[in-house]
């Protein structure tokens, strides 16, 4: 009986179902924002399921030049990559699915999957906009996946683990010493962006530039895979900076803990969205450029600090 | 031009204010839209009015009208939708003010034939053509 | 795989979501920089230059109206310009007026638009959405002057067909002051924005020399600091009785195009301002005939992109003998694989997206005949280029500078 409820958990509450349930429900929410922030009406409630479910009946077509296996496979791994991360996230408890010493940097890990699989499919789908969103997909990670990994590393640094859950533990004895960590979670955001491919780092991505990227020759089933794919990601990461950096509220009943953890999500994803508003795409070398010169120099600055709380309190 | 100092967000607070007000876009077409008078849309033609003397041919640029006799001093006029460009110089040129513009926009078919619409000499009422295809 | 020796070719177009409208730009890229642009037109051709002469001149108002959809009251005015000219027509004051009018309305709604589509290019969308409300306004005014949104149909030969009446008149004035606010809002977005700058600034530059030596016109040339506009330095219509400034700028990229495209905005509310209280009453057009008789005109015109040139050839009949139209933005792609030597791929789309092209005016067709033989010739591009660079230098113009990928010169 222990393994069904474990594969309940797994499969559907809190592990899959209720991730791709929760992408999609932040991908409606970050439309209807980024749609009244611009002064329109944005779309329906039910518009990401629509979506999902017109892809999944249009025809998926593989151009001929493509690696049959590596281009379909990649929508799949993504998503797969994005779950399995997301049962290691404490969310409104300190228990999550599954827990062992270390798995912070297995989730990191995990999360890096996606973006390596954007550069596969890209890559394998042969065509000239796919390659060169392939490239700069890979390119831009070299940007932004230093600082935000120093930023999410410096909680755990202060807290003694490796684990979120132990993490989730002591934030829970120590109460406020989270707000030590602001400044990481403020890069951590910033480069959410490029991990997410949101303007202002959507140059993957760039519509008027290369189509669409790594995803041009995608449709029918396995776009519909790699977006799922996506929206899990933006889910799995923001529950990720929650766990990390706002770890409060983890101690109470369920009902009032779940409220929260919304709200902590939610609160995560309005913030994206507004950021994606106001700034326009940056070109590749800019990008390069501000996270090297500007980003990652502050994220050094909050692993300084976590070591001084640390060693003198 | 110069002599300000640049930062990112500048448009923060205008975008947050958009939140509080009401959408610029509607949703249409649940919502109808309703042109302002003096609209160029669909012509009407009056045929009780005609004399048949084609003017509004000559002038028509895209020959989507075409003037049939019936009868002693009796025309019916037949216009096609999809030629005509709305630029209301049939209404213009008649001598005897036949031609009417309304503010009809909302034209479209699914079958191209339909988009023909005669205007009897008895009733003076539309109605489209069916014809296949065209 | 070394990035500096292999050459990838991207096709731009001719179907790209960066093109409005379809024309072929082959890029040869080394890793994100652009080695040579290679440009292909045609796409768009329609046969409109043909279709006038086989219609009258009452006809060709419409058909010439419809060469463009953002400056088609552009090509109208040019076009019947020029046959009032050859039908030495004298027009009533108050639709010249009246014409000038809705011309600068047309030149508020186009830049607008322009903003807009910069601010997508760049990949900043809440610009897109929020200029392009406000050209709602100016739009929604339009159809109420003259009873459609684009296309306006105001013109006839010898005047204009509707009247501004005067209770539009307040409508007016209250549109222009409600989008003089928001164009200094976008004055000083385009100022202080950090990304906004950084994608413009430094991008598809242009000297002084070059702009003048590819033909540039309109705010791609006033921006390179080139100090020509025609309805100064060729008054037509109403423009001799009003006085604006011509806005130029030295910044010689696209961040300079912006800043003349926003002047040139707060110069079209002050020259309507100046309208709206001088109008003169009067009739609204003069009765024209129907036969023109023979005679050629040219006429020029400033539309939002640049110098519109139309020449009509009348032979005393109803239909034109021949109509020919030089449209602003075959005049400024010449200078589009200038701007984008040694640029990066990102900036492709907002070059391109600067010089405002609309590609739908400028597909015209150009025949060359060469009476003497006795069979058709035909000319490589090499050809015909080296022909043009020669019979230039004859009459004293040098244009051996000029290099354009796959022809002569250099």
């Amino acid at each position: 009986m222990n393994a069904l409820r474990d594969l309940l958990r797994i499969l559907v509450f809190p592990g899959m179902i209720f991730l791709v349930v929760m992408g999609m429900a932040g991908q409606y929410v970050d439309r209807k924002l980024y749609a009244r922030l611009q002064n329109r009406v944005g779309p329906p409630w039910y518009q990401p399921v629509a979506d999902l479910f017109k892809l999944l009946g249009k025809e998926s077509v593989i151009p001929e030049e493509a690696d049959r296996g590596m281009f379909r496979i990649a929508p799949v791994f993504a998503l797969a990559a994005v779950i399995t991360a997301f049962l290691y996230i404490p969310l409104w408890n300190t228990a999550p699915v599954l827990s062992f010493q270390g798995d912070l940097v297995v989730v990191l890990y995990l999360l890096l999957i996606p973006t390596l699989t954007f550069f596969l499919g890209g890559w394998y789908s042969r065509s000239i906009f796919s390659t060169l969103g392939a490239v700069r997909s890979i390119t831009q990670l070299f940007a932004y996946e230093i600082p935000l990994l120093i930023a999410l590393l410096s909680p755990a640094l202060l807290a003694n683990t490796w684990s979120i859950a132990g993490m989730a533990q002591y934030y829970g004895e120590h109460p406020y010493r989270w707000l030590f960590n602001l400044v990481g979670f403020g890069v951590a955001l910033v480069t959410l962006l490029g991990k997410l491919e949101r303007v202002p780092f959507d140059a993957p991505e760039a519509e008027t530039e290369i189509v669409a990227g790594s995803f041009t020759e995608y449709s029918g089933r396995h776009l519909a895979f790699f977006r799922l794919a996506i929206d899990s990601e933006a889910i799995a990461s923001s529950s990720l900076l929650a766990a990390v950096f706002l770890p409060f509220g983890l101690w109470l009943p369920w009902w009032l803990g779940v409220p929260i953890y919304l709200a902590k999500v939610a609160g995560i994803l309005a913030v994206l969205a507004l950021l994606r508003t106001v700034f326009a795409r940056l070109r590749m070398d800019q990008m390069i450029n501000f996270c090297w010169r500007y980003v990652a120099p502050i994220a050094f600055l909050q692993v300084i600090i976590d070591l001084v709380i640390k060693e003198f309190f | 031009m110069e002599g300000k100092r640049a930062r990112p967000g500048e448009m923060i607070l205008s975008v947050l204010g958009s939140l509080f007000k009401k959408p610029a876009t509607m949703r249409y077409p649940f919502e109808k839209f309703r042109m302002p008078d003096h609209f160029r849309g669909q012509p009407k033609f009056k045929s009780e009015l005609c004399t048949g003397c084609r003017l509004c041919i000559r002038d028509c640029p895209s020959q989507a009208i075409t003037i049939t006799k019936i009868g002693e001093k009796k025309f019916e006029a037949s216009i096609d939708l999809g030629k005509c460009v709305y630029c209301a110089q049939c209404a213009e040129t008649c001598p005897r003010k036949v031609i009417d513009i309304t503010t009809e926009f909302e034209l479209t078919q699914l079958v191209r034939g339909q988009l023909k619409v005669v205007f009897h000499a008895d009733t003076s009422k539309a109605c489209p053509e069916e014809s296949a295809g065209a | 795989m070394s990035d500096s020796d292999r050459v990838v070719t991207v096709p731009i177009g001719p179907q790209h979501p960066a093109l409005k409208e379809p024309e072929s730009f082959m890029v040869d890229l080394r890793g994100e920089k652009i080695d040579a642009v290679r440009m292909r037109f045609g796409y768009n051709h329609r046969g409109i230059e043909k279709g006038c002469e086989q219609r009258s001149y009452t006809q060709d108002l419409y058909l010439v109206e419809r060469v463009c959809g953002i400056c088609s009251y552009s090509h109208s005015t040019a076009f019947v310009q020029a046959v009032e000219e050859i039908a030495g027509l004298e027009l009533p004051r108050r639709a010249k007026y009246i014409r000038t009018i809705i011309a600068e309305l047309e030149r508020v709604h186009s830049h607008l638009l322009w903003l807009g589509v910069a601010g997508h290019e760049i990949g900043f969308d809440t610009l897109l959405m929020y200029t392009w409300r406000d050209r709602e306004q100016v739009m929604i005014l339009l159809a109420r002057l003259t009873g459609n949104r684009v296309n306006y149909g105001m013109n006839t030969v010898g005047g204009v067909r509707r009247d501004i009446a005067p209770e539009m008149i307040p409508e007016i004035l209250k549109v222009v002051d409600s989008l003089e606010e928001r164009t200094k809002y976008y004055i000083n977005l385009a100022q202080s924005e950090q990304t906004v700058i950084q994608r413009l600034s430094g991008v598809g530059k242009l000297t002084k020399e070059d702009a003048l030596l590819l033909g540039t016109v309109g705010p791609t040339a006033r921006a390179s600091g080139v100090d020509r506009d025609t309805r100064r330095d060729d008054p037509y219509a109403a423009y001799p009785e009003v006085s604006f400034k011509v806005i130029t700028d030295t910044h010689c990229d696209v961040y300079g195009r912006t800043v003349v495209r926003l002047g040139e905005l707060l110069e079209s509310f002050s020259i309507v301002r100046q309208l709206i209280k001088n109008i003169p009453d009067g009739p609204i057009a003069i009765k024209a005939p129907r036969r023109i008789p023979e005679g050629e005109a040219v006429s020029r015109y400033e539309a939002p992109r640049g110098e519109d040139v139309h020449y009509v050839r009348g032979n005393g009949s109803e239909k034109p003998e021949r109509v020919k139209v030089r449209a602003p933005t075959l005049a400024n792609t010449q200078s589009v694989s200038k701007m984008l030597e040694d640029g990066y791929l990102a900036d492709l789309p907002i070059v391109i997206a600067a010089i405002d092209p609309c590609f739908s005016c400028t597909d015209r067709m150009v025949s060359l005949r060469d009476d003497e033989a006795k069979e058709g010739r035909a000319m490589s591009w090499e050809e015909v280029s080296r022909y043009g660079v020669e019979w230039h230098k004859a009459r004293g113009i040098d244009f051996s500078r000029v290099r354009i990928p796959g022809g002569a010169g250099e």
